[in-house]
């Protein structure tokens, strides 16, 4: 690999021309699969997501429900196609942790309590894969948990910040993530900047943490104004139909 | 079976002996078909196919590996498909069931049977190292006939598959060759009577299933019968002249998409 990959021009420029506070191109829809009972594609740069939500349903196996509450149960899945090489089908190590931070940011803003004993399942499945799939899940994941009705306190939402040849900046691309120092995705509830989700590799000074942080929240607000308008999007035309 | 199936068949054969169906389409109609190739770029080659609200998207992925003992001088073909969790609530998360399986090997002997793929050309050293293809199917949204959708959208994506000659380092890249492919139509039977391109709905209360698939000149290439009804000869006759005729259609529809 060569080592002297340039991620960052004398202009300042990222290596797809962005500049260090702007996201890639960011495309939702709401409610697109038939049999869900909540749905969303969403296209966050080279990432294509798809997330369908079913329930409140009956937990089964029973053992896993709660008499108190709904157990929010993601699954993060990547497609065999969705990467360079062929990834062999099912789950590994690295989506079964995916899955279960995933599960536990969406379990914060859903209203579990109004249905004990009953599963909430998000699915989530990534076809084309291109650097920050946990984000474009879980943008995705929140929109289809809004189209199919399930009462939340808020409509969640992810972004990334890193650290690449020295600079912070946000939403990493693939070439940031491979040869970049640092990567910080976040997930927060947009109303309140509660931090739902962190994870962090890489390394970062105290300052360049807080920075990142702060760019990242800055980035989920960003991306969910757009998840906010592909559900207004969706019912606006339901009632244009009437 | 429990009592909304039962409920259900009840609406359904009576649509039927007035010649309808639930969805308004004639017995030997289709349901409308989309194409869309090349949807995921990681992938050498891709298609999404919606028959009705049926979706289904298939990727190819190309890799140099050994060839099989039995034959050291042609490619590797390997299918599979899951039925994953977002595009039913019955679906399961887990490894692939016996549905699953099914749908992968009839799709796989499909493309395999047909010769779509001429795997004599993906040698590139005989005993040595081969091209493998591996077909990888999704199913996104479940409303029925599912090996229809996976088969078209199986041919869509080899259609668009450029083998990554540069980036496994073996030459330059070239377009996946193909020969002409057959088309698979399934139609099911319930009570006495025969529809072509099953919904979920007449799926579910089906007794027989016949799928076939035809190529250009009219002839049969493969059938394969499912469930445990019977067909009468005259009936099978029926599903091969409905599937020659939307057979016709849909190899039209694939050749416009994937401009061959």
């Amino acid at each position: 690999m060569e080592l002297d990959i340039k991620l960052i021009d004398d202009n300042g420029k990222r290596m797809d021309g962005r500049s260090a506070e702007e996201l890639r191109k960011i495309k939702i829809e709401a409610g697109v699969l038939h049999r869900a009972d909540g749905s969303c594609y969403l296209e966050w740069g080279g990432n294509k997501v798809f997330a369908a939500v079913y329930g409140p349903r009956e937990a089964i196996p029973r053992h896993t429900q709660n008499p108190l509450r709904a157990i929010v149960s993601a699954r993060y899945n990547m497609a065999a196609f969705s990467v360079e090489d062929r990834k062999r089908p099912g789950p590994d190590r690295r989506s079964r942790e995916i899955s279960k931070v995933i599960s536990e940011a969406l379990e914060k803003v859903v209203l579990t309590e109004q249905f004990p004993r009953s599963a909430i399942d998000v699915n989530i499945e990534v076809l084309d894969a291109e650097a920050g799939t946990r984000c474009a899940g879980l943008t995705a994941a929140g929109v289809a948990l809004a189209d199919a009705g399930i009462p939340m306190k808020d409509i969640p939402v992810a972004c990334a910040a890193g650290k690449i040849a020295g600079q912070i900046v946000i939403d990493l691309g693939k070439e940031e993530d491979n040869f970049g120092d640092a990567d910080l995705p976040v997930a927060i509830s947009p109303r309140t900047d509660e931090i739902l989700l962190l994870q962090m590799d890489g390394h970062l000074t105290v300052e360049e943490f807080n920075k990142a942080l702060d760019l990242a929240i800055k980035g989920c607000h960003k991306a969910s104004e757009i998840q906010k308008k592909a559900i207004m999007d969706k019912y606006q035309s339901v009632k244009g139909a009437e | 079976m429990s009592i909304v199936p039962i409920i259900k068949r009840d609406y359904i054969s009576k649509l039927a002996e007035q010649g309808k169906r639930i969805d308004g389409r004639r017995f030997d109609e289709f349901r409308k078909i989309e194409i869309e190739t090349t949807v995921v770029n990681k992938a050498e080659g891709s298609a999404r196919v919606k028959i009705g609200n049926t979706q289904v998207l298939a990727g190819i992925k190309m890799d140099v590996g050994e060839p099989y003992s039995d034959s050291p001088e042609s490619g590797v073909l390997t299918t599979a498909a899951e039925l994953i969790p977002l595009a039913s609530p019955d679906f399961e998360a887990g490894p692939p069931r016996e549905d699953a399986i099914e749908l992968a090997r009839v799709v796989d002997r499909g493309v395999r049977e047909s010769e779509v793929v001429e795997l004599d050309k993906l040698c590139l050293e005989p005993g040595e190292k081969v091209w493998i293809v591996f077909i990888d199917i999704h199913i996104l949204d479940y409303d029925g006939n599912l090996f229809d959708a996976a088969s078209l959208a199986s041919l869509a994506a080899l259609s668009t598959t450029i083998v990554p000659a540069t980036r496994l380092e073996v030459g330059e890249d070239y377009q996946l060759p193909l020969k002409e492919p057959p088309i698979s139509c399934t139609s099911v039977k319930f009570d006495n009577f025969v529809v072509i391109d099953p919904s979920l709905d007449e799926e579910e209360i089906a007794d027989a299933r016949l799928t076939v698939a035809t190529d250009k000149n009219g002839d049969i290439r493969a059938m394969q019968k499912g469930l445990n009804g019977s067909f009468t000869k005259e009936e099978i006759q029926k599903v091969i002249r409905a599937s020659l005729d939307n057979g016709r259609e849909i190899k039209k529809q694939l050749s416009e998409c994937t401009g061959k």
